[in-house]
């Protein structure tokens, strides 16, 4: 029979074996979650996996085309602070630009079009909080066309992706897009922001705004669109953001 | 045998064990997001007395700024916390534990004396499990982390959430009350670790073990 301070004794040492116990296995788990071949400026790739649940979660159990970001009134606007200059290195020469559309169906041409091909798209207007990844955010106006107005002029059928990918005329920057966040009723092609044509430091002359995304995903100077199955490359994504950037 | 005093059940134990590393790696990963983008202050008008952070405290601390590490592991170790929290509030209600833990009336006016006896002022109010200072706390801390988790989810998905993000004041508000709330913890972990250096062994022996010697019989060893 053991007295009382031996009884304590002995659930004390068991209660600290168990608990070494529960800290290995968290150390356990850390490695596993550290595991694996990480690139520079990355992260590990069960993160990446953890990020991708998220996403399912998300995109099955809360998104919906219907849920739309909130909008302003024009006396909430502010001056939106140009981030990130990935991209827009090249001097820009409005009158040669062009936007090329890749569309979805195998062996479908490439398309080339030009700033006024774009506009004779119903015009949209919205006044939305614009939201970086780093934790601010700007309420700014952007006009310009839907990118599921734009999809169904000029690619009828290509809907049916999965993706979208976009990049910079010099393919610095670029970003993939799933396609419900593509066809939102709010995601535009911009060439007008706070009441001015689009300037360049803010993607002139055609820019993403997609409201249900960060910023990051709202990709500038837009030079070329594809829709496609596969997974488009993602400059952030490969610098350790969650490519699904979803808010 | 078995007359020892049961202090804490497993359950409140292995939540509470589980919480601390969590909540210490949600907080260093809140840190570094909170980094890319840092406008809190305290201060009044002009006068911020001071910047959440200052330049020493990032210099000092020397974690680095990796906000894509910082979300990644957020939106992680947010699972462990939200369940783990979960976890420990059933099992505080189904148990009828909260019966110990919720404060009542008198607990408000206790609390004071608690205080008071801390600073070596008073003899301490009678009290069950928790003293009325701590049933105060605990319950509030549990409350926080309730609300740490809707203000996270609500920043985490703005748009999906948007009737929740407005009605907690919009975007920038719910990141302001996540913050704070974090700030919360911060001083509420100062002044435990405290309280549990100065209760000494047996009560700390308590939360791993969950059992103390019966009422009366000596501890000093």
């Amino acid at each position: 029979m053991l007295t009382n301070e031996q009884e304590l004794a002995r659930r004390t040492r068991r209660a600290f074996i168990g608990l070494g116990a529960g800290a290995v296995a968290g150390f356990a788990g850390l490695g596993w979650l550290s595991a694996g071949p990480i690139e520079e400026g990355n992260i590990p790739p069960n993160f990446r996996k953890i990020l991708g649940f998220n996403e399912k979660v998300v995109r099955s159990a809360l998104y919906s085309q219907d849920h739309l970001a909130p909008t302003f009134p024009a006396s909430a606007i502010r001056k939106l602070k140009p981030n990130g200059e990935e991209g827009l290195e090249d001097e820009l020469v409005a009158a040669d630009w062009r936007l090329e559309i890749q569309p979805y169906k195998a062996g479908a041409v490439t398309q080339k079009l030009t700033l006024d091909d774009i506009k004779t798209l119903p015009r949209h207007d919205e006044t939305i909080e614009f939201k970086c990844v780093e934790g601010w955010s700007t309420v700014t106006q952007f006009a310009g066309a839907l990118l599921s107005d734009f999809t169904a002029k000029f690619c009828p059928g290509s809907e049916k992706a999965a993706c979208i990918g976009m990049n910079t005329p010099d393919g610095v920057y670029y970003v993939s897009i799933d396609m419900p966040s593509a066809l939102h009723p709010q995601t535009l092609l911009a060439w007008e922001m706070n009441s001015e044509p689009l300037t360049e430091e803010h993607g002139a002359p055609l820019r993403l705004v997609i409201p249900v995304k960060y910023g990051i995903k709202n990709i500038k100077r837009i030079g070329r669109i594809e829709y496609t199955d596969s997974h488009p490359k993602d400059y952030w994504e490969e610098r350790g953001y969650d490519w699904y950037a979803g808010l | 045998m078995q007359s020892l005093e049961l202090k804490h059940r497993l359950a409140t134990r292995w939540t509470h064990w589980v919480n601390f590393p969590v909540l210490s790696l949600m907080i260093m990963s809140g840190l570094w997001i909170y980094w890319a983008y840092d406008p809190y202050r305290i201060g009044f008008g002009d006068i911020t007395l001071i910047h959440m952070f200052p330049d020493w405290f990032y210099k000092m601390s020397g974690i680095g700024k990796k906000l894509s590490f910082g979300m990644a592991i957020h939106f992680v170790f947010g699972w462990l916390f939200a369940v783990n929290g979960f976890v420990y509030a059933i099992y505080t209600l189904v148990s009828g534990e909260w019966r110990e833990l919720l404060p009542d009336a008198k607990c408000f006016g206790q609390a004071l004396e608690v205080v008071k006896h801390d600073l070596g002022l008073g003899p301490l109010p009678p009290q069950g499990r928790y003293n009325a200072a701590q049933r105060i706390t605990y319950t509030a801390i549990v409350f926080m982390g309730f609300g740490s988790m809707v203000t996270g989810v609500a920043i985490y998905k703005p748009i999906q959430l948007a009737g929740l993000t407005s009605l907690m004041g919009g975007y920038q508000w719910v990141r302001f009350f996540h913050f704070w709330l974090t700030m919360g913890y911060v001083a509420f972990f100062g002044i435990h670790i405290g309280q549990v250096i100065r209760a000494g062994w047996p009560n700390f022996r308590g939360m791993i073990c969950g059992y103390d010697l019966p009422k009366g019989e000596n501890n000093a060893h």
